[in-house]
């Protein structure tokens, strides 16, 4: 297994100056072994949502790759992130999706495990070993035995992120410029920080498909709009009449090659433009958003600010910051088959009758039941297994369009757009992968910036 | 004794006609006769299906998420199941085009309750186990199991249906899209 990673030529892999893939990263066994243990491992994953573990002692169990962890909060009302595994025989200490305990007990030999800082020194310390004193003869150096937690903990915004790599850069470098747009997610719809949550419940379905699947569509792959044609006949956004969204501001894409994430949306712009009534079905939700509006104009002011429809976070977390506004990660199961995960996000302090739209509008747009998702699946699980024979792993996907038409972005470090349809942004996640493939060393925040034009003002005495 | 076996005759009458009602609409579903589907659902209808959780033994009332207000595969009313069919007859709906073989099988269907009373009903409560199998393009196969619970109503001489919720037996959807009715 690892020998067979070990000789992975990442570089005939991913050609990034011809613009093409091999086939073999999208189905291949050690390709994929490698990526656990290359990527994993390494990069900063996204978790959960604090509003997940609002109380001491509350848990969430969600994955890191293969690997399950329990997302914990402890009663000084820190987040921890432990590795679900006994240390004694590797049992699942959690087996519940979601509750509220200080002591996880190992239900094969008894090991408990506290998150509680007053009963533990470290959070996952082992506190409970049947038999210490008559078996171990109280010799068991209880504390080398505690839950592997992950050294790098991250919140921001709501969300949390880990990582098992100690020397990661600081999740915020990880992000760079591109947490302008995560902003635009998980910031209140007034462009007030944070203030959103996830709504109670995730969807989680198999999809046998390669799990970069999810992530590249996400990251800014407006060519594929062609697929959702049957739901744009029938139209489901939230204002009637065609289409499966609202009213489209001029959009690009825009993505950081250094960094591997990108997104379909707006450069940063220093004004507010005109309000589009977005919810016309819905006359108390749209009244809602107007004032919200209002309330965005006067808060943001001439702040640099962005709008964004889908993107990206390198490797497996996309998405959604307009409506239907959701996070989906990606979570690899196998070369061919990966378990997707989604969550709503809504403004904490908007009223009942918005967050219901919101919440319908995103059951009828996303998830395994969403009128368009269902038909990126189709897509995905059919590409996946047409990928997989001899002939057909001899030849590469092509990413080439828009190749040597980038062009920096005002505003934003590292960044370059290359308009509304491009591969440009499959281009830099690949290259990503690439270097993390490589196992590349941690590389510092791209400073190239091109600073962005100053806001047009209209003087008070002109005219 | 005869009122008694009035009654029992009418439950019995009413199990039979609630029983050809679901067995019926199965057959809509499996011969892609969605209008006519759609034509049984009452036009307040409530299409439910939520997600199920691993709770601990003393939360298990939050094993299902709630209707309303949680995230669910399935929420909705009849205006979105009616764009649902909608896009299936698009033809290039892909998740169902080529179109796939279904099969609904409905068992343990029990009357729960009848109101007024059976021989009058006008609104019955339903539940049944279901076993939905898909097996589309070659070899893809989709199995859902689960338990469904009804509501119906009267309407002239048949039923309609005015509530659905649908416990799919499965935590992590064994499926990789929902796009059949249930």
């Amino acid at each position: 297994m690892a020998g067979n990673a070990d000789s992975l030529d990442v570089d005939a892999l991913v050609d990034r100056a011809g613009g093409t893939v091999a086939r073999g990263i999208f189905v291949d066994q050690a390709v994929f072994e490698a990526e656990q243990e290359r990527i994993f491992t390494r990069a900063w994953l996204f978790v959960g949502h604090e509003s997940l573990i609002p109380k001491p002692d509350d848990f969430f169990v969600s994955r890191m790759g293969t690997e399950s962890v329990v997302l914990t909060r402890d009663r000084g009302g820190q987040v921890h992130v432990l590795l679900n595994s006994c240390t004694h025989r590797g049992m699942k200490v959690c087996r519940y999706d979601q509750g509220n305990t200080r002591v996880f007990t190992c239900p094969y030999h008894g090991w408990s495990f506290a998150t509680d800082g007053k009963l533990a020194a470290t959070p996952g310390a082992l506190v409970g070993v049947p038999h210490f004193d008559r078996a171990y003869h109280g010799e068991l150096k209880r504390d080398d035995w505690g839950l592997v937690r992950a050294p790098r903990v991250a919140l921001y915004k709501g969300t949390v992120w880990a990582s098992w790599d100690p020397d990661a850069v600081e999740l915020t470098d990880y992000l760079g410029d591109m947490r302008l747009y995560l902003d635009f997610a998980l910031d209140g719809r007034d462009g007030s920080p944070g203030g959103s949550v996830v709504v109670e419940g995730v969807q989680k379905w198999r999809v046998n498909a390669n799990w970069k699947f999810a992530p590249e569509n996400f990251i800014g792959d407006m060519y594929h709009d062609i697929s959702h044609r049957s739901v744009d006949l029938v139209g489901i956004g939230p204002s009637g009449g065609r289409g499966r969204r609202d009213n489209l501001r001029p959009r690009t894409t825009i993505c950081f090659p250094g960094l591997g994430h990108g997104l379909i949306g707006e450069p940063p712009h220093t004004s507010e433009p005109p309000y589009v009534p977005a919810w016309k079905k819905y006359p108390e939700v749209e009244e809602y958003f107007r004032q919200v509006h209002e309330r965005r104009v006067a808060l943001l002011g001439e702040r640099p600010r962005v709008t964004m429809s889908v993107g990206t976070i390198f490797p497996n977390m996309s998405f959604h910051g307009r409506q239907p506004r959701t996070i989906a990660v990606a979570h690899p199961i196998s070369p061919t088959e990966m378990e997707m995960w989604r969550f709503c996000l809504i403004d904490a302090d908007a009223p009942a009758a918005v967050n219901d739209a919101a919440r319908h509008y995103f059951l009828r747009y996303s998830g395994p039941a969403g009128m368009t998702e269902s038909d990126d699946l189709e897509n995905w699980s059919y590409a996946t297994e047409a990928s997989r024979g001899p002939i057909a792993r001899r030849q590469r996907y092509n990413y080439q369009m828009g190749m040597g038409h980038a062009r920096p972005v005002p505003g934003l470090r590292g960044a370059v757009e290359n308009g509304e349809v491009t591969e440009e942004n499959a281009r830099a996640y690949y290259s990503r992968w690439s270097d993390f493939m490589r196992g590349d060393p941690w590389t510092p925040p791209a400073a190239e910036y091109v600073p962005m034009p100053e806001p047009a003002r209209e003087t008070e005495d002109a005219g | 004794m005869l009122a008694e076996l009035d009654e029992g005759l009418a439950g019995l009458l009413l199990a039979r006609s609630v029983e050809q009602f679901l067995y019926a609409e199965a057959a809509m579903l499996d011969e892609r006769r969605y209008r006519d589907w759609l034509a049984i659902l009452d036009d307040g209808i409530r299409y439910f299906a939520p997600l199920a959780r691993n709770m601990r033994r003393d939360r298990l009332g939050e094993e299902y998420t709630r209707q309303g207000q949680d995230l669910a595969w399935f929420d909705e009313g009849k205006e979105t199941l009616t764009q649902r069919v909608e896009q299936i007859e698009t033809g290039i709906h892909w998740a169902e085009e080529p179109v796939s073989r279904v099969c609904h099988m409905v068992t343990n269907v029990e009357i729960l309750s009848a109101v007024p009373e059976a021989r009058h009903a006008e609104t019955v409560e339903v539940r049944c186990r279901f076993l939905v199998y898909r097996n589309r393009l070659q070899d893809e196969e989709m199995l859902l199991i689960g338990k469904r619970l009804d509501t119906l109503v009267r309407d002239g001489t048949g039923w309609k249906l005015r509530r659905r919720e649908i416990r799919l037996d499965q935590n992590v959807l064994q499926a990789k899209n929902l796009t059949v009715f249930l």
